[in-house]
C-alpha cells in the first residue's frame, strides 16, 4: 500500500491566482457523497462553469497533466480532503506553488502528493514556461529538490518531515502509528482527564 | 497594531508546548510527532471514507469511547422527517449511523436533544475541557481552543488514522501571542475582533503558528465570545488558537453533562491550573491591538481578511499591499462593489444567523436586541437557525424565537444550513447576504455567484431590518 515518491514527471498545468479556496476546488454541493470516487470530473466546477471552457483543466493541451503550479495560499479554507482527492482524481500527482493552506497539505501528504514551494519568480516563469509549451515534461524531483522543465531548473522546497516521508515511502502514516499500542496506551493512562471524562457510550 | 517581537527560537512554557508534551506518544522516523487525540470528534461529510479506508485495511477503532459523533452539514432546517428528500444527504446520514453503531460511537442524532453542529455541541455539553488535544474533520475545530484546549482540523485520511490508533503525525507548531487589551466599544463584539485581527495579519499570516490569544479584552469576554474568536483562527491561516483557561471557563464548565464532578472537579482545576501559559513562557512571536481601535467589522471581499470598518470605503488596490492587489481585483469584479464605495448603504438580499461561528445562544440574543420591535426590511429574506437543538430550545425558552417571527425573519431547525450550502438552504444567482458565518468564499453559500458579506449577528440583524449594511451602533440605545 505504501510506496515512495521520489519524482514526479509529467506535463504541467498552470493555475494563476492567489487564495485559491476549497470551496472553489470543490463546491460543497459535491460533498455529499460517501466516497471520493467520481470527485475528478468536478473539480474547479463553478470556476469551469463561469469560464465557459476556457479553463485550464478543461481545455485540451492540459489533459493529462501530471503536475499543477499554483501561486499563494492555494488551499485556504476547509479541512475537506475531498479537495485535494478531487485534483488527484482528475490526474494530479504533484503540485508546486508559492505556499499552501495548511490542512491542505497535511492531507496531500497523507495522499502521498508532495506539495513543493518555490519563490513567487520561479512560479512565475514555471508558468509561463507551461503555458507556451503544454507538451513539455515537468519533473518534481525530493531527492535533488529541484523542479526541471526543458532547460530550465529551479530550487524548490518542502519541509524536511514531510520530505523525508515521500523518500522514504512512509508518507502513510497509518501503519506507523498503530504499531505503537502500547505507548499509545501508555500516554493515555497518564492524562488524567480520560478518568473525568467519559464519553463514550453507556 | 505593535508588533513586539519576532522569530525567536523555540517557546517555552506555553500551554500549546505543555499540552503537546504531555500528549506526545513518539517521535516517528519523519521527525514528525505522534500526538494523542483527547477527543475526536466526527460528523457525516468527512467520516465516512475513512470508516471505509478503515475496512480496508481491517483495522477496528481503537478507542471508540474517545470519538463523538454529530449530524450537522446535510441536515435539512425546514422538514427533517426521514428520509431526507435530497437522497444523496440521505445516503450520509444513514453511512454514518451505521459506522456509529457498528464501531460503538456515540452518536447525537436529530431530535435526540444533544444534536447540533459539531462545535456547538461538544462544548455546551462539557465534552471539551482544558488541556485536550482534540481532533475533527473540519476545519473550524480551532474553536475548541477557547476552552485551553489545542484544537484542530484535519483531513479524511487523519480521521482515518485517529479512528484507528487514537493519534496522529504532525510537526509542532509555533505559538504566536496576540494580545489585545481595554474595552470593546457598545456595537462591537467578538466576531469584529477576530476579523480585526485577520484583516490585519493576512489570510495567511497564521501559517505554522498556533495563535495563543491573551490580553484584558479576552479575559472579559465569556466563553462563547471567545468561542467566536477561536473559531476563525483557521480563517487567518492559524491551524489552532487557544485563550488559557480561567474562572470564566471553570463557571462555564460546572454542572455541564460530562465536566468532572464530586473530587474529580478539584482535582481537575488543579490540573488545568496547571497547564496555563507561564507568565514568563516564551512566544516566537507577539503581537499587540488596542480594542478602542476595533469597529463593528464588515467583509466587502472574496477573503475573510478583506474586512472594513462599516464606516470606511472599499479599498482601492493602491491602498492596499502589493501582495493583496490581486485578490483584490478579482474581488471588486466578483462582489460588483467599487473601489472607493461605502460599504455601509450596500443592499442585501438574505441575512443569515447561524453557524458554529454565531450560532450559540448570545450570538441570538444580540441580534434579537436588534430585531426587537423592528421589521425586516421588504424583499429581504432573513432566518435564523440555531447552533443546535439546546440552543434552540433555550432560545425558545427566553422567547427569541417569536422576537424573530414578529420581526419577520424565520425560525429555523438547527445545523450548518447557509453557512455552506450543502442543506436546502441557499442563495441564488448573484444574490448578497449579510451572514454571521465565517467564510465569504466565491460560491460559498450555494450559488457559484452568491455574495457574501461577514458580520457579527447583530450587525446582520441591522442589515436585515434597514435591507442595506448598516451601522448596528445606531440602532442600540
Ligand atoms: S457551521 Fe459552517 S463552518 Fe461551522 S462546521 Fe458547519 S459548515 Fe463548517
Amino acid at each position: 500500500m505504501v510506496s515512495e515518491v521520489k519524482a514526479i514527471s509529467g506535463r504541467g498545468i498552470s493555475l494563476v491566482g492567489d487564495d485559491i479556496d476549497t470551496d472553489r476546488i470543490i463546491p460543497a454541493r459535491f460533498l455529499r457523497c460517501v466516497t471520493f470516487d467520481g470527485l475528478g470530473e468536478h473539480v474547479f466546477a463553478d470556476d469551469r462553469t463561469a469560464l465557459k471552457g476556457e479553463h485550464a483543466f478543461d481545455q485540451p493541451q492540459y489533459q493529462g497533466a501530471k503536475v499543477l503550479v499554483v501561486n499563494r495560499n492555494f488551499g485556504c479554507g476547509s479541512s475537506r480532503e475531498h479537495a485535494p482527492q478531487a485534483i488527484a482524481k482528475w490526474g494530479i500527482q504533484a503540485l508546486v506553488g508559492e505556499s499552501f493552506a495548511e490542512i491542505f497539505f497535511g492531507n496531500c501528504v497523507a495522499m502521498g502528493i508532495p506539495c513543493v514551494t518555490a519563490d513567487s519568480t520561479i512560479i512565475k516563469q514555471l508558468q509561463e514556461i507551461i503555458v507556451a509549451n503544454p507538451q513539455a515534461s515537468v519533473t518534481v524531483n525530493l531527492e535533488t529538490m529541484q523542479v526541471q522543465c526543458g532547460d530550465f531548473s529551479a530550487s524548490i522546497s518542502i519541509g524536511e518531515g514531510a520530505k523525508n516521508m515521500f523518500v522514504s515511502g512512509t508518507w502513510d502514516a497509518c501503519g506507523q502509528l498503530v504499531a505503537h499500542a502500547d505507548q499509545i496506551q501508555a500516554t493515555a493512562a497518564k492524562l488524567p482527564y480520560l478518568s473525568w471524562n467519559q464519553v463514550g457510550v453507556s | 497594531m505593535r508588533r513586539l517581537k519576532t522569530g525567536s527560537s523555540m517557546s517555552k512554557g506555553t500551554l500549546f508546548d505543555k499540552v503537546w508534551e504531555l500528549h506526545t506518544v513518539s517521535t516517528l522516523p519523519s521527525g514528525q510527532t505522534q500526538l494523542l487525540i483527547g477527543l475526536h470528534l466526527i460528523h457525516e461529510v468527512t467520516s465516512p471514507q475513512a470508516f471505509a479506508m478503515l475496512r480496508e485495511r481491517g483495522l477496528k477503532v481503537l478507542f471508540p469511547e474517545r470519538t463523538v459523533a454529530t449530524v450537522d452539514h446535510i441536515v435539512p432546517t425546514t422538514n427533517q422527517a426521514r428520509p431526507f428528500a435530497d437522497t444523496l444527504a440521505e445516503e450520509m446520514m444513514q453511512a454514518l449511523e451505521q459506522n456509529c453503531q457498528e464501531n460503538g460511537i456515540t452518536f447525537h442524532n436529530i431530535g435526540s436533544g444533544n444534536q447540533g453542529i459539531v462545535h456547538v455541541i461538544a462544548p455546551e455539553q462539557g465534552l471539551t475541557q482544558p488541556g485536550m488535544t482534540i481532533a475533527c474533520g473540519d476545519s473550524h475545530t480551532s474553536t475548541h481552543g477557547a476552552f485551553g484546549a489545542i484544537a484542530f482540523g484535519i483531513g479524511t485520511s487523519q480521521v482515518r488514522d485517529v479512528l484507528a490508533s487514537q493519534t496522529l503525525a504532525l510537526s509542532k507548531l509555533k505559538v504566536r501571542k496576540i494580545e489585545v487589551n481595554g474595552i470593546l466599544k457598545p456595537g462591537v463584539y467578538a466576531k469584529d475582533v477576530i476579523l480585526h485581527i485577520i484583516r490585519t495579519l493576512g489570510v495567511k499570516g497564521g501559517v505554522g503558528y498556533a495563535y495563543e490569544y491573551a490580553g484584558t479584552t479576552f479575559e472579559q469576554m465569556n466563553m462563547e465570545e471567545r468561542m467566536t474568536v477561536c473559531n476563525m483562527s483557521i480563517e487567518g491561516g492559524a491551524r489552532c488558537g487557544y485563550i488559557n483557561p480561567d474562572q470564566v471557563t471553570y463557571q462555564y464548565l460546572k454542572g455541564k453533562d460530562f465536566a468532572p464532578k464530586g473530587a474529580d472537579w478539584e482535582k481537575a482545576v488543579a490540573w488545568w491550573e496547571s497547564i496555563k501559559s507561564d507568565a514568563d513562557a516564551e512566544y516566537d512571536d507577539v503581537v499587540v491591538f488596542d480594542a478602542a481601535e476595533i469597529p463593528p467589522t464588515v467583509t466587502w471581499g472574496i477573503t475573510p481578511g478583506q474586512g472594513i470598518g462599516v464606516n470606511q470605503l472599499v479599498p482601492s488596490a493602491e491602498q492596499l499591499a502589493e501582495e493583496d492587489r490581486q485578490i483584490a481585483q478579482e474581488a471588486y469584479i466578483y462582489m460588483d462593489l467599487a473601489p472607493g464605495q461605502p460599504i455601509q448603504g450596500t443592499k442585501v438580499d438574505v441575512c443569515f444567523i447561524g453557524s458554529c461561528t454565531n450560532g450559540r445562544i448570545s450570538d441570538l440574543r444580540e441580534a434579537a436586541k436588534v430585531a426587537k420591535g423592528r421589521q425586516v426590511a421588504e424583499g429581504v429574506k432573513a432566518f435564523v437557525v440555531p447552533g443546535s437543538e439546546r440552543v434552540k430550545q433555550q432560545a425558545e425558552a427566553e422567547g427569541l424565537d417569536k422576537i424573530f417571527e414578529a420581526a419577520g425573519f424565520e425560525w429555523r431547525e438547527p445545523g450548518c444550513s447557509m453557512c455552506l450550502a450543502m442543506n436546502p438552504d441557499k442563495l441564488q444567482g448573484q444574490q448578497l447576504s449579510a451572514s454571521s458565518s465565517n467564510r465569504n468564499f466565491k460560491g460559498r453559500q450555494g450559488s457559484a455567484s452568491g455574495r457574501t458579506l461577514l458580520m457579527s449577528p447583530a450587525m446582520v440583524a441591522a442589515a436585515a431590518v434597514k435591507g442595506e449594511v448598516f451601522d448596528v451602533r445606531e440602532l442600540l440605545n
